[in-house]
């Protein structure tokens, strides 16, 4: 049983703040399908298609039938603890830093066995329950946890490594006068957040929800208008090292594609908004978010995108915000790049439409602002770096792998 | 037992065994050890190097460079080459092929050598390109290289046996006691029970005496037939017999036993010798554990019954089972490959009566055994051979 955390006490500002390390990076190529499924909090195996065995590191052929169509499939989780051992002296900087550091050895019940993190409360040669995680380089490494609940479950110290819980951090959900952002607020602070900044433009401008961000117990008003550099700087100068979570909940949503808009005045408004605006959240806020990655129980470690789900395929109906979507896709991988070696987790949410005033127009089914909020946070805990909230984006999500053609004529409707 | 149709190694035979003595840390490359090692060989034997035409290396530090890279670095020319990269096994390997080579006259004098050096990033650099299992599924653990994998192993056979630290210590104190004889062994205090056991954890339950040195250094053999060592006038040793197999019993969910299980029955019986019958031997000691494992999986006890057989027997070099003479690996130091040879070039020596210092008395019939490669959850690599001096 492992102890609850304690919230952290007041950073001594003489102390130099340890600097991030990250834990070996170099994986083969087919060994990133852990990756891809633990992005999502998927736990996959390669299985063969030929004689049905599970195969685990990953491989290019079967080891019993030396086929070469294994595929990661979605695989069951159950296991026996089978030897565990804690490395006091391991002579990578980053484990050496950590230690003691526990692993073990996990037999699968479908049969491969897994060199594994272990979560302190796993006994050898009981049941395990396992996943892939995202370490603090970015990369699937696989973890064990009892099979039931224990107290403090996410408390562990090294399965906290592994993920974002805002449990004791600080958060800064950039846009408040939304219902996403304030649900956000909500959620984070249920979630045990210590602090909760939430950034609103002309705050002296009176907003529908106000009341539910003033004057609250660890919620903070800040101004902060994301579309305006020196906004966003002077808030950062503020704030700025004491921001572990970033949401990103900017929205800036107008129908209409090309032809029936004239001139680029709405384009230009959704590009400052939305795609300029993260520019300036991410250079205000990136830099002392990646230096803060290994500060303790309240280091920086995640940055969350709230983006359509038509940033992945094009929604005409929408076509030009589905465009600035597209365009803070491709920046967040940029982002995911720079923040990467602070250990930081980028995570985009894809939603489809919003039951907010926007959508109105758009037949349902539509995502609730407070299901978004739910679904950040669950993120964080999980630790993962792509999460669809809602039928419209999971629906969406599978098309598109199946046949990017007839999801793009479908949505020309 | 032995159904075994292999043709025996009649007339092969092994001479002028060659250590380069080791040092903790080395600004100079492989290449120089190995160049060493040669240079050594063709001393020892007296002979020149053109007369060398077959080349056998390891090295796990050589960077770029295989065996075609130092015939030309050393200026041999050679009709028989091989670059043999099976980490503790490379030695038994190395043996086994140039062994069938000479006696095909594919080659006439074939040169064995390990060589490695030992900068400061060298352990560190060499775990991360181990190899792609290691890198995809044991690297980001932090296993640090074998520690944590072989604790894994030790701590599931320990506990399926009922072995002690205690039992596992005696191999190490023994050894130890060897090495104090030895004046190249890196280690040069004597270790008792008490401080093994009060040894610092390094990655439960293996502690700092479990686990080898990172050193330099280099260790070669040559293998011919037997009438070109006469004409040299070399004393030689006979090789009675090889087992080598790889990714052995792999349906065990834990390594509780190694591929010497698979073979040893066609060992001995391919050398027409029991157990009982050796003089001295030499196992691969990467971690005690893995020795006392050998012991069962070589026919010295039964599986289960390693701790009770270290505790029945001396294993020095006065002792009833005279085991890993010059101190072994965890008291001589790993030279990287050459921690492969370690144990088959001190056999040699053995059963020459060339061993000065370590020598048993009257040692006239040897087995070495070799162990490698944690490429994933254990160690993939076995082998050992059976040799006999000219006094038998
Ligand atoms: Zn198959």
């Amino acid at each position: 049983m492992i102890d609850p955390i304690n919230p952290p006490g007041r950073k001594n500002p003489l102390l130099r703040t340890r600097l991030p390390a990250s834990p070996p990076r170099p994986r083969s190529r087919t060994s990133h399908g852990f990756t891809r499924a633990a992005a999502e909090g998927r736990f996959v195996l390669q299985r063969c298609e030929a004689c049905g065995v599970f195969a685990y590191p990953a491989r290019e052929a079967c080891p019993s039938c030396l086929s070469p169509d294994l595929v990661f499939v979605d695989a069951p989780r159950r296991g026996t603890l089978l030897a565990e051992t804690t490395a006091r002296v391991p002579s990578d900087v980053y484990f050496r830093e950590r230690a003691p550091w526990r692993i073990g050895l996990v037999k699968m019940d479908c049969g491969p066995t897994i060199v594994t993190h272990l979560h302190a409360d796993c006994v050898e040669g009981a049941a395990v329950r396992m996943s892939f995680q995202l370490d603090k380089s970015g990369q699937a490494v696989a973890f064990a946890r009892p099979e039931g609940e224990t107290p403090n479950m996410a408390d562990d110290r090294q399965w906290r490594e592994m993920t974002a819980d805002p449990k004791f951090r600080r958060a800064l959900v950039t846009n408040g006068r939304s219902v996403v952002g304030q649900e956000a607020v909500a959620a984070l602070k249920a979630a045990g957040a210590k602090t909760v900044f939430v950034g609103v433009s002309e705050p002296w401008r009176p907003f529908a929800g106000e009341e539910l961000l003033r004057g609250q117990q660890g919620i903070e008003v800040v101004t902060l208008d994301a579309a305006d550099e020196k906004s966003a700087v002077d808030l950062a100068a503020d704030i700025g090292g004491k921001v572990d979570i970033l949401v990103n909940t900017t929205e800036y949503v107008r129908p209409g594609g090309l032809l029936d808009r004239r001139g680029t005045s709405i384009a230009r408004d959704e590009v400052d908004q939305a795609y300029l605006g993260f520019i300036n959240l991410a250079q205000a806020f990136g830099p002392a978010m990646r230096m803060r990655g290994a500060d303790g129980i309240n280091n920086s470690v995640a940055w969350v995108n709230v983006l359509s789900v038509y940033a992945l395929a094009n929604w005409p109906a929408f076509g030009a915000y589905s465009a600035s979507q597209a365009a803070c896709l491709s920046l967040s991988h940029c982002l995911r790049a720079e923040l990467r070696p602070g250990g930081i987790k980028l995570m985009n949410l894809f939603t489809g439409p919003v039951d907010t005033e926007w959508f109105q127009t758009v037949p349902p089914p539509k995502v609730a602002p407070r299901a978004i909020a739910q679904a950040i946070v669950s993120g964080l805990r999980g630790g993962l770096e792509e999460i669809y909230v809602g039928d419209v984006a999971e629906e969406i999500r599978q098309r598109l792998a199946a046949n990017p053609k007839a999801l793009e004529r479908e949505l020309d409707r | 037992m032995n159904n075994s149709q292999r043709t025996p190694y009649d007339g092969v035979v092994m001479a002028a065994p060659v250590t380069i003595p080791y040092v903790r840390y080395s600004v100079e490359s492989a290449q120089w050890w190995i160049g060493r090692a040669l240079s050594a060989l063709v001393a020892q034997a007296g002979i020149k190097a053109a007369d060398i035409d077959g080349l056998c290396v390891s090295s796990f530090t050589m960077g770029t460079d295989s065996g075609i890279g130092l015939t030309q670095h050393f200026g041999l020319c050679v009709r028989w080459l091989d670059t043999i990269p099976l980490g503790g096994a490379s030695a038994i390997a190395a043996l086994r092929k140039a062994a069938r080579a000479v006696q095909a006259h594919d080659a006439d004098i074939v040169a064995c050598v390990a060589g490695d050096t030992n900068h400061v990033d060298s352990f560190r650099l060499t775990l991360e390109n181990f190899s792609r299992f290691n890198q995809d599924a044991v690297y980001p653990y932090g296993a640090g290289g074998a520690n944590s994998s072989f604790a894994l192993i030790a701590r599931n056979y320990m506990r399926t046996y009922g072995i002690t630290r205690e039992d596992v210590g005696r191999i190490a104190i023994a050894q130890r006691a060897n090495a104090l004889r030895n004046p190249n062994a890196l280690m040069k205090a004597p270790l008792t029970l008490e401080q093994y056991l009060a040894a610092r954890p390094i990655s439960d339950p293996i502690h700092l005496f479990d686990c080898v040195m990172p050193c330099a250094g280099a260790e070669a053999f040559l293998v011919m037939r037997e009438e070109t060592a006469a004409s040299l006038g070399l004393p030689a040793a006979r090789l009675l017999s090889t087992i080598e197999r790889h990714n052995a019993f792999a349906d065990d969910p834990m390594q509780v036993r190694g591929g010497w299980a698979m073979d040893v029955g066609e060992l001995y019986a391919m050398a027409g010798v029991k157990p009982d019958d050796l003089d001295v031997v030499q196992t691969y000691d990467d971690y005690p554990v893995i020795t006392m494992m050998q012991f069962e999986d070589l026919g010295f006890c039964k599986k289960g019954e390693g701790a009770e057989f270290v505790r029945e027997h001396d294993l020095t070099i006065e002792g009833d089972f005279p085991h890993n003479t010059s101190g072994g690996q965890l008291s001589v130091g790993q030279a990287g490959a050459a921690g492969a040879y370690l144990g088959l070039v001190e056999g040699l020596r053995q059963v020459l009566g060339t061993a000065g210092p370590t020598q048993v008395k009257n040692a006239s019939l040897g087995l070495a055994s070799g162990f490698g490669m944690i490429n994933y959850d254990r160690g993939l690599a076995s082998g050992a051979v059976i040799f006999a001096g000219p006094s038998r």
